[in-house]
């Protein structure tokens, strides 16, 4: 393990791009103070020591325990109960994440405002959770589909291809509101702690399973959830 | 001040609770499914704790230093005072929209840098790769796609134009560079796209968006707003594959000339 200053000034390093820019619009463009300064300045100390702690933990705690269960997983041999966890880590992680509870309030403010749906609160508290459950649904199903890809060594294009053709068709037939939202919950789905166990699960699986190259075959676990809620979001709102 | 300490402690519990559905997940299987003592428990578990407290630290010091000031600087330079460089009144182009171009190339270029699952994929591609995908390679180039993306989905909202012409066309690009890109580089490119957009460039890029899709004459922020975080995952995958493209071209030009 790498000494502590010298993690911390790698986080700080990683932080600098976003200090120069702010710094360099508020004071240069804006041509405003900067307000605060010892509340911003505590602040950055503070995204420092969390980048510092989290890098550590990554290496520690969520790298270990995914690759330690994906070898576990290939030892057992029961390809069920592996797709069944798939499933549940892709599903448990994704329907409390704070950053789709975001997503969906505000698809069902639209819902409500293109009067799909009605614009009383239960209606649209109703929407958001079924959409959450969606969105939820489909990352588990992508990250279940991943773990397939990487035991049968299939090409991850042409699943991709299949996901972006889905996503094109369902473009067509989607009510307009929903379409930028619907792209947008790619993106969000994903969260921070997801990601690093994934990604283990992922590349440890290709590392354990013969005929398997963790670089060509660990990695895209994330890609699959990313895409498969665009289409099922479209989905949702032409049912809904 | 004391602020930021109360709301620590707050960020830490909201930290926990988004951690228990996957601890649930992986200990649940592990005692009932896999039924095997976990190696070095004690260590994993240090782990989990370093990961919470870190990203409470994290999330805290965005929300106590960045987020308030990024957010108030999205919406001072979409004001169409500020565009309009003090003319009141004067009909607006895309031309005019210079600074907010620039804004969303800078803040998507540098939110991903610090983006925390991005470096956590890049150290594991590092890894994997025995060394020859560098970390700081791979974030740069996924860098450069975020804030391409983010300057070209802001453009997109000033313009009007739907989304899904770019966000199709996109997806032919995509195909089309895979079928020329390295088959090693491929799955993580695809990956780099998700993982870009989460806690750092997600709420300053949706200020962003909401900001001008309230400010511009024609725009819905409800409708436009939205759309910034699908272009910000749609073109790190081209930058990906355009470095392997560009870093194998270069270590085979660079072969060739030793052999000549």
């Amino acid at each position: 393990m790498k000494p502590i200053w010298e993690a911390l000034l790698e986080s700080l390093r990683d932080l600098l791009p976003i200090v120069l820019v702010i710094a360099f619009f508020q004071l240069a463009v804006l041509q405003q103070p900067i307000p605060k300064f010892g509340e911003i300045a505590l602040g950055t100390t503070f995204v420092v020591i969390g980048l510092t702690l989290f890098v550590q933990g990554l290496n520690t705690g969520l790298f270990p325990i995914g690759e330690t269960m994906a070898y576990a997983f290939v030892e057992k041999g029961n390809v069920a109960w592996l797709l069944l966890f798939a499933f549940a880590l892709g599903f448990g992680t994704t329907v409390a994440e704070p950053a789709l509870i975001a997503v969906a309030d505000e698809a069902a403010l639209v819902a409500a405002e293109g009067g799909m749906i009605e614009s009383s609160e239960a209606a649209m508290e109703s929407y958001a959770l079924g959409l959450r459950v969606t969105v939820a649904l489909s990352v588990g199903l992508a990250i279940a589909v991943g773990v397939l890809r990487i035991i049968f060594g299939w090409p991850i294009q042409y699943l991709i291809t299949v996901g972006y053709v889905g996503v094109v068709i369902m473009t067509i037939f989607a009510p307009e509101e929903i379409i930028g939202i619907a792209y947008d919950s790619g993106g969000v789905t994903t969260s921070t702690i997801t990601v690093p166990l994934v990604t283990a699960l992922g590349v440890g699986l290709a590392g354990s399973i013969k005929g398997r190259n963790p670089m060509i075959d660990g990695f895209g676990l994330i890609a699959f959830a990313s895409l498969t809620p665009m289409i099922f979001v479209m989905g949702y709102g032409m049912l809904v | 001040m004391s602020r930021i300490f109360a709301d620590l402690l707050l960020t830490l519990a909201s930290t926990v609770r988004d951690v228990v559905p996957i601890a649930l997940v992986i200990f649940g299987f592990q005692l009932a499914v896999l039924r095997k003592p976990i190696p070095n428990l004690k260590r994993i578990l240090t782990g989990f704790v370093l990961v919470i407290f870190g990203l409470a630290f994290f999330l805290e010091g965005l929300e106590a230093a960045l987020f308030p000031m990024g957010k108030l600087m999205a919406q001072q330079l979409t004001d169409p005072v500020f565009v309009a460089g003090g003319e009141v009144g004067k009909a607006l182009s895309w031309e005019d929209y210079v600074w907010v171009y620039l804004f969303a190339f800078a803040i998507g270029f540098s939110t991903t840098i610090a983006e925390p699952s991005l470096l956590a994929v890049a150290i594991k591609a590092n890894q994997v790769s025995a060394g020859s995908i560098g970390v700081w390679g791979l974030r740069i180039a996924v860098a450069l796609g975020v804030g391409i993306g983010v300057a070209l989905g802001v453009y997109r909202i000033v313009t009007g134009a739907p989304i899904y012409w770019y966000i199709v066309t996109g997806y032919v690009l995509v195909l089309v560079q895979t079928a020329f890109a390295p088959r090693m580089i491929i799955g993580l490119a695809y990956d780099s796209g998700g993982v870009t957009t989460s806690t750092v460039t997600v709420p300053l890029v949706a200020a962003l968006g909401l900001g001008l899709a309230s400010t511009v004459p024609g725009r819905n922020p409800l409708l436009d707003g939205f759309g910034l975080i699908a272009f910000a995952s749609l073109f790190p995958i081209m930058s990906v594959l355009g470095y392997a493209q560009v870093s194998g071209w270069i270590a085979k030009r660079s072969r060739t000339t030793l052999v000549e």
